[in-house]
This record gives structure tokens, C-alpha cells and sequence, in this order.
């Protein structure tokens, strides 16, 4: 239980998929100009991260390990070469059935997400948990919590950032830096302060 | 051979994918600390982004268009997984530096922006050749941070000492903030500010201007 309240924290704020690994950047300065639009697409990020990551899990232990196809009588099969192609199979199809199901039962939440849930398939952030999940050899449990830590701290970024860029609005930036620049740079310095979580442990 | 030379050197200043159109930011920052990483890096999305296009609009009139992204989506994904496995057999050193960031250019937005915005038009091969040139333009925005982030950062560039540091007797004490990430952050932040300064026409509108000071004149 400590383990997994460990991983959860450091999925969050040390590990922060944003700031330290920098996945899903692209959607990450393109959507931050609101914090409006910015809640809408962390939420959506940490439905999604949530639901696929454990999804791969059991994907990658039960079909594509090396052995895991035992149960089906090839224990000599290993398939983790595929890999790549089923994570971002599995994460755009579950992207669409979330689409389909959020539009069937809960058209208020539908509406709100909008144009994101399609986004959200090219959005490096989702593929590089499941890799990231393979990688560090999580188990299910862990895959759950690393999923839901992970979402929860890439929406808090975006949503701080949104937050300093509508009070950016009414600064002087150099003309060169207006836009794209000074964000780049305001990304920097929250990546900083996300530094100063480094060595927390519980 | 005009239109090749434009379709290859546009993207490299005029139009660059990540400093204009924020493509593909999130492996910019992330392998730029090493040159050699670097590197390989650049070689890699290159070669995924001109095979992906040339595949992609070799097909292009036979793909139906509802479902375009998901067979877009696994061509690029069988390349990269050729790149991967090429890297983890005569690379592995570096494969293992790269860790998820092979991976990952599958869903690097230049990939996938080029797939569908050129390749989807195009014959093969210019889509080709856009891919080239468009993994030149990201090539040379990472590899001027690497070099910075590594020259400054280690004193090193490509593994061999270039500034002796003060720790091995010579004079140089090196600025350890370049070896953190946040520093690719302000490095990509200025290179955008530099290109800006010389290319004005990029440079993007104030939403809100400031209003001129209008408080009290002298001597009224």
C-alpha cells in the first residue's frame, strides 16, 4: 500500500510527465491559452491515461511478453516487438469507444471535452505512460495508480500553465518572444519549480 | 527541380516544424542533453518522416477517408518499430539512452502533421523529399540545444573533452543547470526569439497591446 501511495505521489509531482519527461508537449503549449479549455483536456488526459495504461498492462503481460503466450500452448512465442503498434491500436480505439460511450450516456461531458477526445490519440503523454509502464516492468495495480498519478499531474501542469498565460496577457513581452517564446520559457521556469519536489519520498 | 529545392529547404528556417508550427516539441526537449544521443535521435525521425510520406501517398488515392488516421497511424508505426529494433541490434547503448523516445516518434506531431497535411496531396516522391527536409528543419533546432546543453553543460562535445573542467585541473566550471531539463526549455525559448529577430514576418500579434501612458502631462 505505501508503495503504491509512493508511486502515486511521485507520478504526480516528481516524475510530472509534463515538466520532467516533457510528453505531450504539443497539446501542451497549443491548448493553454484558457483555463477553461485547459481543465476540459486534463480531465480527458487523466480519464484516458487511466483507463489505457492498465489496458496495455494486461495486453503486454497476457499476449506480447516474452512467454506470456503460454496459456494458449506457445510458451516459446515472443511478440514484444509488436508492441508499439498494439499500445497505440488499444489507446485509439479505447479513445473512440469513450467518444461513443460519453456521447450515448453523458452528452453534458461530451459536450464539454469537444474537439480533445480525438486529440488526445496523437497526444505523446498516453503512449509514453504505456511505454513507460513496460519499461519500469509495473504491475496491475501499479499500472492503475501510475496511470491515474500520471494524468492527474500532466492536467495539473497544463491547467497552472493556462493559468500564468491569461495573466501573461497583460505584460510587455519583446516582440521576438510574443506567443510561442515567452511559453516556452514560462514552461521552463514551472519546470523548475516542479524540480524542487525531487527526493520526496514516503 | 525548383519546386524540389523549395519543398527541401523551406522547412529547414522559412517554415520550421517546431520553431513556427510547434510540431513535435516534446522529443526536442527531452534527448538533447548528449550529441551523439542527439544524433541518432534526428536521424531517426528523419528517415520515419520521408518513408512514412512516400508510403503514405503512394496510397493515398486508395485510403478511404474516415479512416485515414488509423492507417496512417500504422504505417508510421511498422517504421518506427523497423527503426527500433535496427537501433536495439547495432545501437543498443544508445537505444537504452533513448529509452521511450523511439517510441514515441510515433506520435510525434511532424510524423503525423507531414502524413497528413503533404504526403495526403503529393506524389510520393515530393512527400519524400518534404520528409527529408522537414526532418532537417527539426534536426537543426535539436542539435544547436544539444550542442549548447552538452559543450556548456560537460565540457564535452561528442563524448571528447573541448573545455577542460576544473575538477580534472583545468579552468572550466561547468553550468550544471544546462544538464537539467528545464534548460532545453529556455534554450528552445531563445532560439525561437533569435530566428524571430532575423525573420520578422513570424513574429506573432499582441493580442493585447499596451495602451501608451496617459497619466498626468509635465507642467499641467
Amino acid at each position: 500500500m505505501e508503495a503504491l501511495l509512493s508511486l502515486f505521489v511521485r507520478a504526480i509531482f516528481i516524475e510530472n510527465m509534463a515538466l520532467a519527461f516533457f510528453l505531450g508537449m504539443c497539446t501542451f503549449l497549443a491548448i493553454s491559452k484558457k483555463v477553461q479549455a485547459a481543465i476540459g483536456l486534463g480531465i480527458a488526459v487523466t480519464v484516458v491515461l487511466t483507463i489505457t495504461v492498465p489496458v496495455n498492462n494486461l495486453i503486454y503481460h497476457y499476449l506480447l511478453a516474452d512467454g506470456a503466450l503460454a496459456w494458449a500452448g506457445l510458451p516459446d512465442m515472443d511478440l514484444s516487438f509488436l508492441g508499439l503498434l498494439s499500445y497505440i491500436g488499444v489507446i485509439a480505439a479505447i479513445v473512440q469507444i469513450m467518444e461513443m460511450f460519453l456521447d450515448k450516456f453523458m452528452p453534458a461531458l461530451y459536450n464539454a471535452l469537444g474537439v480533445f477526445l480525438p486529440l488526445i490519440t496523437v497526444n505523446c503523454a498516453i503512449l509514453g505512460a504505456a511505454l513507460f509502464m513496460v519499461e519500469r516492468d509495473y504491475g496491475f495495480a501499479e499500472s492503475v495508480v501510475f496511470g491515474l498519478g500520471s494524468g492527474l499531474g500532466w492536467a495539473l501542469a497544463v491547467i497552472a500553465l493556462a493559468g500564468i498565460r491569461e495573466k501573461l496577457k497583460y505584460s510587455d513581452v519583446p516582440d521576438g518572444l510574443q506567443g510561442l517564446g515567452i511559453t516556452f520559457i514560462t514552461a521552463g521556469l514551472m519546470a523548475m519549480g516542479f524540480m524542487a519536489f525531487g527526493g520526496i519520498d514516503i | 527541380m525548383q519546386v524540389i529545392k523549395e519543398t527541401l529547404t523551406g522547412p529547414i528556417f522559412k517554415n520550421n516544424p517546431i520553431a513556427l508550427q510547434i510540431l513535435g516539441v516534446c522529443s526536442a526537449l527531452a534527448v538533447t542533453s548528449s550529441l551523439k544521443v542527439t544524433l541518432v535521435m534526428c536521424v531517426a525521425l528523419t528517415v520515419v518522416t520521408a518513408f512514412s510520406g512516400m508510403f503514405i501517398s503512394s496510397i493515398r488515392s486508395h485510403i478511404p477517408s474516415s479512416i485515414r488516421i488509423i492507417v496512417q497511424m500504422v504505417i508510421i508505426a511498422s517504421l518506427v518499430i523497423v527503426v527500433d529494433q535496427f537501433l536495439k541490434a547495432y545501437a543498443f547503448g544508445i537505444s537504452k539512452q533513448l529509452s521511450v523516445f523511439v517510441g514515441l516518434i510515433i506520435t510525434n506531431c511532424i510524423v503525423m502533421g507531414r502524413a497528413e497535411a503533404f504526403a495526403m496531396k503529393n506524389p510520393p516522391m515530393a512527400s519524400f523529399v518534404d520528409g527529408i527536409g522537414n526532418g532537417i528543419g527539426y534536426s537543426v533546432v535539436l542539435i544547436s540545444v544539444a550542442f549548447v546543453r552538452e559543450v556548456f553543460g560537460s565540457g564535452k562535445l561528442m563524448g571528447v573533452e573541448v573545455l577542460p573542467l576544473v575538477t580534472d585541473g583545468g579552468w572550466y566550471v561547468p553550468n550544471g543547470l544546462l544538464l537539467l531539463p528545464p534548460s532545453a526549455f529556455f534554450l528552445i525559448g531563445g532560439f525561437i526569439w533569435v530566428l524571430r529577430s532575423v525573420r520578422k514576418d513570424q513574429v506573432e500579434a499582441n493580442e493585447f497591446k499596451l495602451a501608451n501612458h496617459s497619466a498626468v502631462r509635465e507642467g499641467t
